[in-house]
């Protein structure tokens, strides 16, 4: 079953169309930025974007930052959101669980197709800004400060950063892309139980939307000081950390912490809906 | 083959299936009739597991549903209000994506299996159009041969003639009645009553929500004890037949008597010229009719607006 919603979700174009468009966000901005060589200054504009100018290798942390608030939720709403719902409005649910295809395994197939959907979605956004990084900004070496990634030219006047080496950052990035996924889990868990109450993977997708920019909404705010660490979009930002010299681990594990708690609370709830939901779409 | 107690099924307060005991026989073409939003379709979902009865049991292929229903699903195909495809992906991709999803056959046989289902329902020649582009008879036709892909010994069909032409539901009523000789039960419902009537041999009848009749068609349509007549002189036949005539529309006489040759006798020796006789039947609609109201689509006015209906 897992093999049939790879090649679902591989033969659909518009999932196809919407890693394009993730991609292609971030390079858009690097032709920008090389063409006028304005950089946003530092603390302004996406994160880390101020010193791309000086080394193509920090524009992967770039593209990042450039499609983690709204391109990559989006996405991964909209492909978590179709998931049980999407089969539901194409009438092709109730062939496949008469098939039959047991409910917890459709679930799980499902799910397993949108971690891949996600995975791909962050390492292709990765890989394409990387090349794009170092054609247009070349690659000069990078150094990891407390304060954050530079440039070593940079961090030699201002900081005492350490210079990274080529696999050093490798690594980085990667940790980076594995606590991206990681939250984009919990937005994907979120859009796949509402994708099991309603039959419109359109609604799903909104919905777990919704969720987001309240969050997102709340986090910004002096008063809810008291609930903003339980909330989901609270740690996204946190994956700069892995950017610091030394990485500076508390805000990701955190994150991490709050992802798994709303992964589990949602998948079970996903669980617990669809297999007791009478289907009569 | 499928046997059902008292089953039931509410949503919310509303009882859409009401203590349903059907008896499907194995090698039996069971016709499921009633009225729109009587149940049928909702009776069709549990038998498959997607709908959770609220009373009752369920017993399909001699197992008990839904706690069976990996084992028997395997064994059953089904068509459940219309066919359902990944309208962006051609109808043998289709196939094989539903082939490949549960209990499957071997990777290695499954073109062979999609070729021979494509071909039992006149599709053989399909090529790699995406189904959105078919007609409402091409996905007719395709959902029946996903239905067929693993040899099921139980077929449960809902509306299986639904967008076929006259020549595409003889097809599938020979192709039905070919697999029902090869031993395929055959449960299907539909508001094609022709179709009912001559494919079927048993029928079932629901009427909101409940079973209503359910018997051979053969002894449904018994003769009712009165013999039909036509003849140009209708006049005088009602003279000599006297008090058994029944009832008379134009030449058309029914007679209180059983037996055709004796109605014929009398009449020949009284000289009347008989076109037609024969003993009556009911018809399938007759009998729908007399014992179903009206669908839950046709929404009349509430009765307590209706003048005559106001002193209730």
């Amino acid at each position: 079953m897992i093999a049939v919603e790879l090649v679902k979700l591989a033969r659909r174009p518009r999932n196809w169309v919407s890693l394009a468009l993730l991609c292609g966000l971030p390079v858009v901005v690097a032709v920008f930025v090389v063409i006028t060589h304005l950089a946003p200054p530092p603390g302004q504009g996406p994160a880390l974007l101020s010193d791309v100018l000086s080394s193509g290798s920090l524009f992967p942390a770039a593209a990042l930052a450039i499609v983690l608030p709204v391109f990559l939720p989006v996405a991964v709403a909209v492909v978590g959101g179709d998931s049980i719902a999407g089969e539901a409005s194409s009438g092709m649910l109730r062939y496949l669980l008469a098939r039959p295809v047991g409910r917890a395994r459709l679930l799980a197939a499902k799910l397993v197709a949108l971690v891949v959907y996600v995975l791909a979605a962050v390492v292709l956004v990765a890989v394409t800004s990387y090349l794009t990084g170092i054609a247009l900004f070349g690659s000069a070496p990078v150094a990891a400060t407390p304060g954050g990634l530079t440039a070593s030219n940079l961090a030699a006047t201002s900081l005492s950063g350490a210079g990274l080496t080529p696999a050093g950052l490798l690594a980085r990035i990667l940790g980076a892309v594995a606590f991206i996924a990681v939250s984009m889990l919990g937005v994907g868990a979120i859009a796949l139980f509402l994708s099991t109450v309603t039959d419109s993977g359109l609604g799903a997708a909104l919905g777990a939307m919704a969720a987001l920019i309240t969050s997102q909404v709340l986090v910004t705010l002096n008063s809810t000081s008291a609930v903003s660490p339980y909330l989901p979009t609270r740690y996204w930002l946190a994956w700069i950390d892995f950017f610091r010299d030394p990485i500076l681990w508390r805000n990701i594990d955190r994150g991490l912490a709050v992802q798994a708690v709303y992964v589990a609370v949602f998948l079970a709830a996903a669980w617990a809906h669809f297999a007791t939901k009478d289907i009569t779409s | 083959m499928i046997v059902t107690r008292s089953l039931t099924k509410r949503f919310g307060s509303f009882l859409a299936v009401d203590e349903v005991s059907l008896d499907v026989r194995e090698g039996d073409r069971y016709g499921f009739l009633g009225p729109n939003g009587s149940g049928k379709t909702t009776v069709i979902r549990m038998l498959l597991g997607l709908v959770y009865a609220t009373g009752g049991q369920i017993e399909v292929l001699g197992q008990p549903m839904p706690a069976r229903a990996p084992q028997v699903l395997a064994r059953v195909g089904s068509l459940v209000e219309g066919p359902s495809s990944y309208r962006h992906l051609s109808g043998r991709a289709n196939l094989a994506l539903i082939d490949a999803a549960g209990a499957a056959g071997g990777r290695r046989t499954r073109p062979a299996r999609i070729a021979e289902a494509l071909e039992q329902v006149g599709l053989a020649g399909i090529d790699s159009r995406a189904v959105s582009k078919y007609s409402l008879g091409m996905r007719q036709r395709l959902g029946l041969a996903a239905a067929l892909l693993r040899a099921p010994r139980l077929l449960i069909l809902d509306e299986p003639t639904n967008g076929l032409d006259p020549r595409g539901i003889r097809e599938m009523r020979d192709l039905l009645a070919g697999l029902n000789a090869a031993g395929t039960t055959i449960f299907l419902s539909s508001h094609q009553l022709s179709e009912v009537e001559q494919l079927c041999t048993r029928v079932g009848i629901v009427d909101r929500g409940r079973l209503v009749v359910q018997d051979d068609l053969g002894a449904l349509q018994a003769p009712t004890g009165r013999t039909v007549i036509r003849t140009a002189a209708a006049d005088r036949a009602a003279a000599v037949l006297g008090s058994d005539v029944a009832q008379r529309d134009g030449d058309r006489l029914t007679v209180a008597a059983a037996d055709p040759a004796a109605v014929n006798a009398r009449l020949v020796t009284a000289d009347i010229p008989v076109s037609e006789i024969g003993p009556e039947r009911r018809s399938l609609e007759d009998l729908v009719l007399s014992l179903t109201s009206a669908g839950a689509d046709r929404v009349d006015r509430r009765a307590a607006s209706d003048p005559k209906d106001g002193a209730r």
